[in-house]
């Protein structure tokens, strides 16, 4: 069943016609969750007790970061896919999702940054969560470097997805060994979530942020995939098809 | 095929590694002059105030280890790629990964080995006390196979690469993080006199999971980078 | 493994398709080799001829298709496939730094040795006897060629696939190089080449061609 389901997405005109259908619904709903994120977020969620006003950056902050960590493995479990079943769609997906991953994880360096400024009194600090967001975006842009260097398109993608697969087994022991020397060598630092149960009117917002955040993603990624499709198939009679309906 | 040709393969390749390693011995030195030379360079950066340079030694010596691996990677699989050797591993009766393993061993010998001697030198060199040079050289010598087999991988995805040296790097330095990370730490903790079975015990795991896993990724890799 | 699965040992290649920067080199290419034939692949330069050797040899893999030995895909075989093959491309494969004599203890190790044939043998019957242990590096290409060839007889490998044997031989050298790949034949062994000499064997020997320019 999960085969023939796989099969049938393998083939890239179907694939193709499915995506189509598929990104105006993502975008829209995006757009809705986005609005109403930060609606209330900005605006109706209390401010922080501690940290005032300034905290409010965690609903793009958080959100990013937790995209940043999703992408690697949806990267990771197409890869995957793509080098058991050499499947040509599940390829697309994982170059399509690397550079969309890297943008989430620049926004989540960026916005902790940001935050950080009045929190810490400085731009960076080697706190846990920051480092390790540096070194997934390092990894990331290992992915991206690889794909681009390597000129047949479907062997780049599939020492990307690799790649991917090393990176997966290796974040969790990268992200443990950073906590490891984090606390060893700053345990003054603050954490961002002292408290163990956050006000629901503080979680709810953060959520919808969550959720729009993966839909942007869906988006964008069948956006990617259908474009890389076209590009790679440019010979095939559908393709070509497909380009004489459009002209008329 | 049987377990015997297995490890008859194994020993042949090594054997043949550690001949051409031999026949080009003086190239053997250029990794460990690196790791000599980056060393030397910190205190002459940083200042002679001997707190400072104990401070930053075990660290520095890691690094150090960690970019000379770094130098010594594309050499694996590069004269292998170019006279048509690796196609002919590809293509051998044996498993692909029992081969690789098998060069990975050769390379780390003539690699990995020699900064582990260097080690109680630039111990000396750079301050640290008595008592924790033991425990670098642990550390050493568990955690530089690690960066030869995690290194092995990237060398195979970029091997065939005209400019596959820079990328080698951001594939592979960010994952050489947990080795530095715990190896500097043992370090560090058997300076202060405190046992450092945890973070010895947390290489050995690396160690076992690189050599059981790194392999098989390389000759999947190879495979990829040869097609 | 019996002499009855060797006769009936055959080496098939069921619609192939390879595609390289958008070109499709060929489609749907279908052969079948038997024990004793030899597949003679022709046409211009950049026909996918070397493309389809290493697509043959399990190296590449094709956009679409199988390659079948003895019936069973190749790709699932893997090493199993590689005992019953010898690989000869553009590049020698040999180390300049080892002499001849160690690069075919290598090659031998590699594969599955065949028995009676001695690594020493095997150079003298390339022509390279009084070289086992001159450094590679300072053969001249043909020698290096030679070298290469050697390294076919030394394992006991059935299916020969061959990229341009004879480059930088002599025609004295092209003559000896043809009978061991005749007496390979006639041991029922199976060759894969492409070559743009035309080649002259002396006994009725099957050849299946393929020109893959004219399709």
């Amino acid at each position: 069943m999960i085969v023939r389901f796989f099969h049938q997405m393998g083939s890239p005109r179907y694939f193709y016609g499915v995506a189509g259908k598929l990104i105006p619904w993502f975008m829209v709903s995006f757009l809705i969750t986005l609005v109403l994120g930060l609606y209330y977020g900005l605006f109706v969620a209390p401010a922080d007790y501690q940290q005032g006003e300034s905290y409010r950056i965690m609903y793009i902050h958080v959100p990013a970061a937790w995209m940043s960590m999703f992408i690697y493995v949806v990267m990771a479990v197409s890869g995957l896919i793509s080098l058991v079943w050499r499947i040509k769609m599940t390829e697309v997906v994982v170059i399509s999702s690397a550079t969309v991953g890297a943008s989430f994880t620049f926004l989540a360096l960026a916005t902790g940054s940001l935050w950080g400024k009045p929190m810490w009194g400085s731009w960076w600090v080697w706190d846990a969560r920051l480092t390790s967001e540096l070194l997934l975006l390092f990894l990331y842009l290992g992915i991206i470097a690889l794909h681009s260097a390597i000129e047949d398109k479907r062997v780049a993608a599939r020492a990307v997805s690799i790649l991917a697969l090393v990176g997966v087994v290796n974040i969790p022991i990268i992200h443990y060994s950073v906590e490891w020397w984090n606390t060893l060598h700053q345990p003054a630092s603050i954490t961002k979530f002292g408290k163990p149960s956050m006000d629901m009117s503080m979680l709810v917002p953060l959520l919808t942020m969550a959720i729009s955040f993966k839909l942007y993603y869906g988006a964008v990624v069948l956006m990617r995939a259908r474009a890389e499709i076209v590009e790679r198939e440019r010979n095939a009679r559908w393709v070509q098809e497909l380009v004489q309906e459009e002209a008329k | 095929m049987s377990t015997l040709s297995l490890t008859s393969a194994f020993t042949l390749l090594l054997k043949r590694d550690m001949t051409l390693a031999y026949r080009r011995r003086s190239e053997l030195v250029n990794p460990l002059l690196f790791f000599v030379l980056v060393t030397a360079m910190f205190p002459l950066g940083i200042g002679n105030d001997p707190k400072l340079i104990e401070a930053v030694g075990p660290g520095v010596i890691w690094v150090a280890a960690l970019l000379a691996a770094l130098l010594s990677l594309d050499a694996m699989f590069r004269s292998d790629f170019e006279d048509g050797s690796l196609e002919q591993f590809m293509l051998s009766a044996h498993p692909v990964s029992i081969l690789v393993l098998a060069k990975i061993l050769a390379h780390w010998l003539v690699t990995g080995l020699p900064l582990f001697i260097a080690a109680p030198l630039l111990a000396v060199l750079l301050n640290i006390p008595g008592d924790a040079i033991p425990t670098l050289m642990l550390t050493l010598i568990l955690g530089t196979p690690v960066l030869s087999l995690i290194g092995s991988v990237g060398v195979a995805l970029t091997v065939g690469l005209r400019r596959g040296g820079v990328i080698l790097s951001l594939l592979v330095l960010p994952l050489y993080v947990p080795v530095l990370i715990f190896a500097t730490d043992a370090v560090k903790t058997a300076i202060v006199g405190i046992p450092t079975t945890a973070q010895l015990s947390i290489l050995s795991a690396m160690l076992v999971g690189s050599l059981v896993l790194a392999p098989l990724a390389t000759a999947a890799s190879l495979r990829i980078s040869l097609s | 493994m019996t002499t009855s699965a060797v006769s009936t040992a055959t080496f098939e290649a069921q619609s192939l398709e390879c595609i390289r920067d958008d070109r499709v080199l060929f489609e749907n290419l279908c052969f079948t080799i038997s024990p004793g034939e030899a597949l003679v692949l022709e046409g211009r330069n950049g026909s996918g001829k070397t493309s389809l050797l290493r697509i043959i040899c399990g190296i590449r893999l094709p956009e679409s298709g199988k390659v079948l030995w003895e019936g069973n895909d190749i790709f699932h075989l893997g090493p199993e496939f590689h005992e019953h093959t010898a690989y000869l491309g553009h590049k020698d494969g040999s180390k300049q730094d080892l002499t001849p004599l160690e690069n075919l203890r290598v090659a031998q190790g590699l594969g599955k040795a065949r028995e009676g044939i001695t690594l020493e043998d095997a150079l003298e019957q390339v022509g390279l006897f009084g070289f086992e242990d001159v450094p590679t590096r300072n053969l001249s290409a043909g020698q290096q060629r030679r070298l290469a060839i050697a390294r076919l007889l030394v394992t006991d490998a059935k299916l020969w696939i061959l990229d341009e044997p004879f480059t930088s031989l002599d025609r004295k050298g092209i003559e000896q190089m043809e009978r061991l790949f005749e007496e390979h034949l006639k041991r029922g062994g199976m060759a894969a080449m492409t070559t743009h000499h035309r080649i002259g064997f002396k006994e009725e020997v099957k050849l299946v061609r393929i020109n893959l320019s004219d399709r």
